[in-house]
This record gives C-alpha cells, sequence and structure tokens, in this order.
C-alpha cells in the first residue's frame, strides 16, 4: 500500500520489540463478540490511475461552469480565481500543517490569519475579526447566539430578505437554547421594511438581522436599521452572503453593524458544490471576549521579536469546556488563506474594479431581460450582482428550456418564497460576457 | 542515517517577511481585470451615492511577485506532514495524498454550483451517496449525514439529533454524561443544546468501569458520550455494557470518532451499541488539515434516528440521485447547501484507494506504531497505563520535574530535532501529559528517529536541564510571550499615525 511504508520485515522487527507474535495480540483488548468477522462491504482498492479514471467519470456528470453558460448565485457566487491562490495553498508547509498549537513552528499559518482577520475588518468595517468560521449560514447563527449572551435577550427579529438557507440554519442552532424568531418583510422595493422591522424590535430583542445585499441582490440602506435596532438596545447583525459587494458598497461598519457574519467563499475559492467555504464574524472591540472560534494576536518572543500566537483562549471549549463560547475547533483555515490571497492580489483598485464589473453586468441583464416578453424585473430597488426575474412561464419550465441551450438560467425562489412564484433569482458576475448575457436574453425570447 | 549527533532538523535558509499591509506601493497590483464589454455605468448611476464607498484604505497593493514570495517565504515558518513526522494525538497526523487534491480540483467538482438541478449534478450526488453507504459500512451505523463541517459541528449536529429524538418521546431530558477524558469540544457541543454536562471519572485501568455509568445514569440523562478508543488511546472493553445500561434507561449512546483510526475493519461502534457517531474526515480519512481547516464532521446514525437527519439527505431513486428535503422530522439545516463537497471528494478519493484490505491495514499499523513507540519510550518517560495501546499512547513528565523540566519544555525541545511535539497537557487526567500518535504512514526509521530524540531529551533534562527549557533553538521565533498576547490583545494591523 503506497501510504503505508511499513514492509512485513518491518513489522516482524516492531513486533520482537514489543515482544508479541502477532498483529492480532494488540488487538486482545477488543472483546470478541465486538470484533468484526468479515471484511468490510466497500468496493476493492483501486490503484492511483483507475481512482483518478473513476473520480473523472463522477466529475463529468456534473454541468459545471466550464460547459455551461451559468447564472447562479444565491449564496455561491463564480468568480476568477487568479492561480496564484491554487499554487500558493498547496504548499505542504500550509496545506499539512494542524492548527497552530506550538506558534514557534507555524508561525507562517499565524502570521497570514493575522493578516486574514486585519482584511476581514477592513472589508467588513469592523474591528476585530475572528480566525474563520465554517462556513456563512452557521457563522450567523453563531453571530446571533453570540448577540443573545451579550445582551442576554430572547428574542432575534430577522428579515426575509436573509438567505433562507441562513435564516434556516440560524433556527435549527437558536432552538436548542429557546430563542424566539420574528420576521421583518420586504418591501416592493426588494429591500427590509423599516417599519416592520421597528415594528418587529422591542425590548426582548437581541439582535436584528439583515443581509446586504439581500437575497434578491437588493441592497440595503443600513444605517437606519441599525438605528431602530439601537434603539431599542438591541444589536444590529449585518450578513454579507457576496463579499465582492464590499468592494463597493459602505462597510457594514459605516452602516452601525455590530457584528458581521458571512460568507468568503465569493473571494477566489470556487464553487466546490457549495464547500468547503468560509464562514466570518467580525464585531466591535468591546465584543471580543464573547467571539466564538480561533483569534490570532500579535505578540513577542524572548529575544523581543515580534511573533503571533492563538490568544483569548479562554473563551474557547478546551479550556473552558461546557462555559466555552462555541464548541468551534477546526474551522477554514486554509480557504481564509486563498480568500486573503485573493485580496491581496486584487488590491484596493482591483476590488473595486471586480465589483463593478459585477454591478455593470448584472446592470445590463437587467435592462435587456427586462424588454425581453413575458419577463419583468420583479423589485425596483438598487441591486449589485444579481437581481429577481419575474416570469410569465413557470419558472421550472423556463430553466428546463434554456437546460437544452446550456444555460443555467436561475435559481427558482418559490421553494422558499411562496409569494414568489413566479420568481427567478438571477446572478451575473464578472465572469460573464456579454455574449453569454445576450445569449440568456435570446434564449428567452428576447433580440440579440 | 540519523542519529542525536545529526538531527532531522537543521538550518536552512529563512527569510524575514514584514506583514503584507507593510509592503506594496500605490498603483500596484497583482491581477488583470479583463476589458468590460457593458456600458460602463457610474456606480452613482445604479445605487444611490451614499450606500456607496470608495476603495478601501489600507488593502495592500502589491503585483503578483509580491504575493508569491510573501505567502512562500511564511510557508517556510511551518511544520507540516510534509516536512516530517507529526505526532499530535488525537489530531491522527497521516499523510495527505496528492492525487485528491487533484481530483478535488476537477472543473466537474471544482466549479459545480450547489443550486444545480439534481438530474445535472449527478456525478456529485453519486459520490456522496456511495461516501454514505462507505462510512455506514464502516461505522456499522445506517445512515450519515455529510454535512457537519469539522468534528464539533459533527458533535453539534449528533446532539441535536438526540434532543430531537427525545423530544419526539415527550421529554428532550436535561444531562448528558461525559467522561473527563473527554474532549472539550463534548462538553461544549451538549451546553450548546441546553444540557447541563455529568462527568464521569475513569476507572484505575483509564477506561470507564459499568459501575460509575449505572450511579449517574436516570431517566433525565439524554446520552452518554464516549470517545472510543479513548483519549489515553484504550479500547473502552466494557463498552457494550456500558451502552445496555444507558439504553435501558432509554438514553442514547454518542460515540466520538475521532480516534476511529485505530479499529476501521476490526470493530464496529454499530456493533458496540453506538447510535451517533461523528467521523472527522480531515484525521481519519486524509482530508489535509490545512492549518486548521477545512475539515468535515459527518455524523452516522441508527435507523431510529434517521428521521432526525439534517436535510437536504441523498437519496437513491428510480430516476438516479436526488436531494431530499421533505423531512418533516429533520432537526433542519445545520449548514448551507449540502457539505464541504470538496473535502467528501477527498475522503472518497482515500476510501477507493484503500479499500477493505487497506484500511484494516491503516488501523492494524497505527495501532502497530503507538505500541512499538509506547514500548520503546517507557525507559525513558512515566506510563501512566501500561497496556496493551491502540493508536496512540500517554506519557507524562513525572520522571523529568525532579530536574525542573517540564512536559512544555520537552515538546519545545522535540522541535529542536526536527520534530512536532506531541499533544501535550491533554487528557487533563494525567497530570503533565505528553499524548503521542504516529498514525500508520510513517516508517519504522521514523519512528527510531523520534525515539532516539525522545531519549536524548531525557537525557539531557538530567544532564543539561537549561538547554530544554530555554528550547526551541532552532526556529525562527523562540518561546512566545502568550501572556502579553491575551493582556494587551493586538488582533489586527493598523495603519501608524
Amino acid at each position: 500500500m503506497r501510504y503505508i511504508p511499513n514492509t512485513e520485515a518491518d513489522r516482524r522487527q516492531m513486533l520482537d520489540a514489543i515482544g508479541v507474535g502477532a498483529i492480532g495480540e494488540l488487538f486482545t483488548d477488543i472483546p470478541e463478540a465486538l470484533r468484526l468477522k468479515r471484511p468490510l462491504k466497500i468496493p476493492p482498492a483501486l490503484a492511483e490511475t483507475d481512482a483518478v479514471k473513476r473520480l473523472r467519470a463522477l466529475a463529468a456528470r456534473n454541468a459545471d461552469t466550464e460547459r455551461y453558460n451559468s447564472f447562479l448565485g444565491a449564496g455561491c457566487y463564480e468568480h476568477y480565481s487568479p492561480a496564484v491562490i491554487g499554487h500558493l495553498v498547496l504548499r505542504g508547509e500550509f496545506l499539512t500543517a494542524y492548527t497552530p498549537y506550538q506558534p514557534e513552528i507555524s508561525q507562517g499559518t499565524l502570521q497570514a490569519l493575522f493578516e486574514y482577520q486585519t482584511l476581514v475588518c477592513q472589508l467588513t468595517g469592523m474591528e476585530v475579526s475572528n480566525a474563520s468560521m465554517y462556513e456563512g449560514a452557521s457563522a450567523t447563527a453563531e453571530a446571533i447566539l453570540m448577540a443573545h449572551r451579550i445582551t442576554g435577550r430572547h428574542e432575534v427579529v430577522v428579515a426575509r430578505a436573509v438567505h433562507p438557507e441562513y435564516r434556516q440554519v440560524a433556527r435549527t442552532y437558536a432552538a436548542q437554547v429557546g430563542l424566539v424568531f420574528r420576521e421583518a418583510a420586504v418591501t416592493e422595493a426588494g429591500a427590509t421594511d423599516l417599519e416592520a422591522a421597528t415594528r418587529a424590535l422591542g425590548s426582548q430583542t437581541a439582535c436584528l438581522v439583515v443581509q446586504s445585499p439581500n437575497f434578491f441582490g437588493g441592497v440595503e440602506d443600513l444605517a437606519p436599521l441599525a438605528e431602530a435596532a439601537h434603539a431599542v438596545g438591541a444589536l444590529c447583525l449585518v450578513v454579507v452572503a457576496e463579499p465582492i459587494a464590499l468592494g463597493l458598497l459602505k462597510s457594514p461598519g459605516e452602516g452601525g453593524a455590530d457584528l458581521v457574519a458571512g460568507e468568503g467563499q465569493g473571494l477566489g475559492t470556487g464553487l466546490n458544490y457549495g464547500g468547503p467555504a468560509l464562514g466570518f464574524l467580525a464585531t466591535r472591540e468591546q465584543y471580543v471576549r464573547h467571539l466564538p472560534g480561533r483569534l490570532v494576536g500579535q505578540t513577542v518572543d524572548r529575544e523581543g521579536r515580534t511573533g503571533y500566537v492563538l490568544t483569548l483562549a479562554t473563551r474557547e471549549q478546551h479550556i473552558r469546556r461546557e462555559k466555552a463560547t462555541s464548541n468551534i475547533c477546526t474551522a477554514e483555515s486554509l480557504i481564509a488563506l486563498m480568500a486573503s490571497i485573493y485580496l491581496v492580489s486584487l488590491g484596493p483598485q482591483g476590488l473595486r474594479e471586480v465589483a463593478l464589473q459585477n454591478l455593470r453586468k448584472a446592470a445590463y441583464a437587467k435592462d435587456r431581460l427586462a424588454k425581453v416578453p413575458g419577463c419583468a424585473v420583479r423589485f425596483r430597488g438598487p441591486t449589485f450582482n444579481e437581481f429577481v426575474l419575474q416570469t410569465k412561464q413557470k419558472p421550472a419550465t423556463l430553466l428546463a428550456q434554456l437546460r437544452r441551450k446550456q444555460i443555467l438560467g436561475g435559481v427558482a425562489l418559490g421553494r422558499w418564497y411562496p409569494e414568489l412564484p413566479d420568481g427567478l433569482l438571477v446572478c451575473v458576475t464578472e465572469q460573464k460576457t456579454r455574449a453569454d448575457i445576450d445569449a440568456l436574453v435570446a434564449a428567452l425570447g428576447g433580440t440579440r | 542515517m540519523s542519529d542525536t549527533e545529526h538531527p532531522v532538523g537543521t538550518r536552512g535558509l529563512v527569510f524575514n517577511e514584514p506583514l503584507i499591509f507593510d509592503q506594496g506601493s500605490p498603483g500596484r497590483i497583482g491581477y488583470s481585470v479583463p476589458p468590460c464589454d457593458v456600458p460602463a455605468k457610474k456606480p452613482e448611476a445604479l445605487i444611490p451615492p451614499h450606500l456607496l464607498r470608495g476603495p478601501i484604505p489600507g488593502l495592500p497593493e502589491v503585483s503578483e511577485v509580491d504575493v508569491v514570495r510573501h505567502y512562500t517565504r511564511m510557508s517556510q515558518w511551518n511544520y507540516g506532514i510534509d516536512l516530517g513526522f507529526y505526532p499530535l494525538g488525537s489530531c491522527t497526523m497521516k499523510y495527505n495524498p496528492r492525487v485528491n487534491e487533484d481530483v478535488a480540483r476537477l472543473p466537474g467538482f471544482r466549479q459545480a454550483h450547489p443550486y444545480l438541478p439534481d438530474a445535472l449534478a449527478q456525478g456529485a450526488l453519486e459520490l456522496l451517496w456511495e461516501l454514505e453507504r462507505d462510512l455506514a459500512e464502516i461505522s456499522g451505523l445506517d445512515r450519515v449525514t455529510l454535512h457537519p463541517s469539522a468534528g464539533a459541528h459533527g458533535e453539534l449536529t449528533g446532539v441535536m439529533m438526540i434532543r430531537a429524538y427525545h423530544q419526539a418521546q415527550g421529554n428532550p431530558r436535561r444531562k448528558i454524561l461525559i467522561p473527563e477524558s473527554a474532549h472539550g469540544t463534548n462538553p461544549a457541543s451538549s451546553a450548546l443544546c441546553g444540557y447541563q454536562v455529568v462527568p464521569i471519572k475513569s476507572g484505575p485501568r483509564g477506561v470507564v468501569e459499568p459501575p460509575a455509568v449505572a450511579a449517574a445514569m436516570d431517566d433525565q440523562v439524554a446520552a452518554l458520550m464516549i470517545t472510543n478508543p479513548n483519549t489515553l488511546g484504550l479500547f473502552e472493553e466494557h463498552i457494550a455494557e456500558i451502552a445496555r445500561i444507558v439504553h435501558a434507561q432509554g438514553g442514547q449512546v454518542y460515540g466520538d470518532g475521532a480516534n476511529l483510526n485505530a479499529v476501521m475493519g476490526i470493530t464496529r461502534p454499530g456493533d458496540w451499541g453506538v447510535d451517533v457517531l461523528q467521523f472527522n474526515l480531515h484525521k481519519t480519512f486524509s482530508q489535509p488539515h490545512g492549518g486548521g481547516g477545512p475539515g468535515a464532521g459527518p455524523v452516522g446514525v441508527r435507523k431510529h434516528l434517521a428521521p432526525f437527519l439534517p436535510v437536504p439527505t441523498v437519496e437513491k431513486t428510480t430516476d438516479g440521485f436526488a436531494l431530499d428535503v421533505d423531512r418533516p422530522q429533520s432537526i433542519g439545516k445545520v449548514r448551507s447547501f449540502a457539505a464541504s463537497f470538496g473535502v467528501m471528494v477527498r475522503s472518497y478519493a482515500y476510501i477507493r484507494s484503500l479499500g477493505p484490505d487497506g484500511l484494516k491495514r491503516v488501523a492494524e499499523t497505527a495501532v502497530l506504531n503507538a505500541n512499538y513507540l509506547m514500548h520503546r519510550l517507557k525507559g525513558a518517560y512515566h506510563l501512566p497505563y501500561d497496556r496493551v495501546c491502540k493508536h496512540e499512547c500517554v506519557f507524562s513528565d513525572a520522571r523529568q520535574l525532579p530536574h525542573d523540566v517540564k512536559t512544555l519544555d520537552i515538546a519545545k525541545r522535540l522541535m529542536d530535532y526536527g520534530f512536532h511535539p506531541p499533544t501535550i497537557y491533554f487528557p487533563l487526567i494525567v497530570a503533565g501529559a505528553l499524548m503521542i500518535e504516529p498514525t500508520e504512514t510513517e516508517s519504522k526509521e521514523t519512528l527510531d528517529q523520534f525515539i532516539a530524540a525522545m531519549q536524548a531529551i531525557a537525557r539531557e533534562a538530567q544532564e543539561t536541564p537549561d538547554l530544554v527549557r530555554s528550547a526551541p533553538h532552532t526556529p525562527l521565533v523562540s518561546r512566545l510571550d502568550e501572556t502579553r498576547a491575551a493582556r494587551q490583545p493586538v488582533l489586527r494591523w493598523k495603519p501608524k499615525n
């Protein structure tokens, strides 16, 4: 077996050293009745070349974005990943290291995560970020639990325009400790209804949860929402599912957010059928001791040289056990590294330019599709790189027709929003060319 | 060949590398944005100006060359499995096959969107379905959810299912029993579900004794969480009887599968009476740990808990494979989309590469390597539980303490010899613990080099204790001031005024 170096001769020598006759004698502590007396029923071993063939055959049966003209977004975005990312994260020193428990020989991971924490702060306009969470939805759920711990309150107001899967995950987590959810509706402009949110907020509200750009692609005006939350002593949690938008939109921090949770997948990490992704969680300095997850801090060694360590560990499970802020341990360090390399490569100008292209291409698509007979834009408010198209034909029928032309036209909204049975969420990133967009328009019966 | 005169580790050319924020020059860029082929409308024409920001201040401006050097230089400050022996107990730091990296990057996986219609994602769904079947067979359980993103996430998901199960019987119950030797994630996961944690003491042989469980067991206990083999590396030999005691009062047995590597193909948690078990794909199934993730923590359950699995599940239908969200008793969702799919691809490739005989060989070799280390080192270090071990063995610093050399010192000194230290000060039930897990992917020569280094350090502790106490001497930095880091937290770079 190519991954197991020891030969029969090695095994023999080692058994002799231990003083046992056979490997089986090392398993005599397992009661006979509990032993498996047959081989595992899994397929036989494959040589590397055959394993690759099998995996290629499986991969070939997925409609990837190289073969299909895709307008799918909804929390997972197709952005270009510069070649350097793939190369650098394959360096074994990053790839095959554990969580940096021994800082003297983990400074690479530690400094990279310190830089990541800084980049998340810059992007979100917050003061402190942890070193990553699993993905956007569970990061949102943990941020809600954090707001609950900070305020001691038991209610949560969540905008209906927050990603439906994020809301589902938040409910799953919050149900364990009995938090009550209220919902804030969406206006005709496709944004969170400030009046509805204000009505739902009260003296028992731990936090108001809004997403921008929201699930319908709408850009939220965060400041009045945050003010409404603060007016009742609640925190404002802003969710970001499409981080590229922050290259152009005012940061949640500037909008008054106390907590920002989100998904970093858009930062050059690939689609990967939804994961691994990258949760992030940032907040204000005053709440740092309530943060879940790892934190990297700067310090000095015995000779006074700058170095980095995992810090404020008294929040964490390995020290505090059942009194910890969370159970989180392994998170998404390598994906955080990918996101960092992406942001550093783009820089302020590149990020702004990529965000602008998303905005412009989506605007172009929105204009063109609005003129297609049988199609209309559902909400009139400003959007970033996604928007809701209302179609005369059932979205399912329409999408099936488009698939025959190698087009993935969007995500039908009816499964989450019964009030939008004819809604189609269309995403246009910088990866779409004008020709790609025109092809969608033509396929829907518009003119090229 | 290496001996203590010629340690594995030595000094190479290592670079100083400042923070990326202290580098670069205005206008420098490491990315080429293609020309925009649609009308270049002003952002203010599309979004209200008060919601827009300018270029983000402080973001670095560097070239592609700067990026590559920055991260390559930093990588050289890290220790990884690719460099050498990484016997971090309970973390199963085995070799990470490179072919798995290649297949995970196939366009059909990497560029597949999670909201593809099922008919266009048949390859992904078949892979998930087969992986579920494989993990079910390896563990002896009936169904497996692949959703959880890490071991602790799997524990949380498992406890949520246990709670939902009891809730469906009319009472969620109040308590969870957890042996003192457990990972900290066990009590933390239980607490997230509102359970009170009741610690169970281990017996003199280092395993949980049935009477201790029986005494703590009542009809308010939702579950017992037990790690087997446990964190001392010992097989919980009374596991079947313990499971019977818990089941007799309607409780559930949660198996922490972190240490599954030692028993694959030899014995199965489902056959011990375990009802729920999380797999750590980043330990047992070779997903690279990446400096702290991504991992994945799929959870296997017995039939009676299957209705509570998170949605969606993957089902085989007459039309192929499909995602099923219509599960009324489900706990709901614990993450977005269907799984950390890339991790599943690597673990699937790993299981396919090894097959049934290979997996059993993994367990046998991991156990052989651990027993070999234990046997060879017990002359130099105190071994609190001297009996056959499974995947790992736990020593203590009891023999070095009289020379004022502690576990931390031994760990740091190992770096000078070119090794990553073992897990230290865990499990908590052994004072000054050194928890060593060699895994199956290390050769006898490597183990011998490590043994020689450990023996040399034991000698140094007697003869030149200062040398050990002041270690490490080889790495880029010496011991770091952790107290200062916690008392005056600096958690991000800030521009100098």
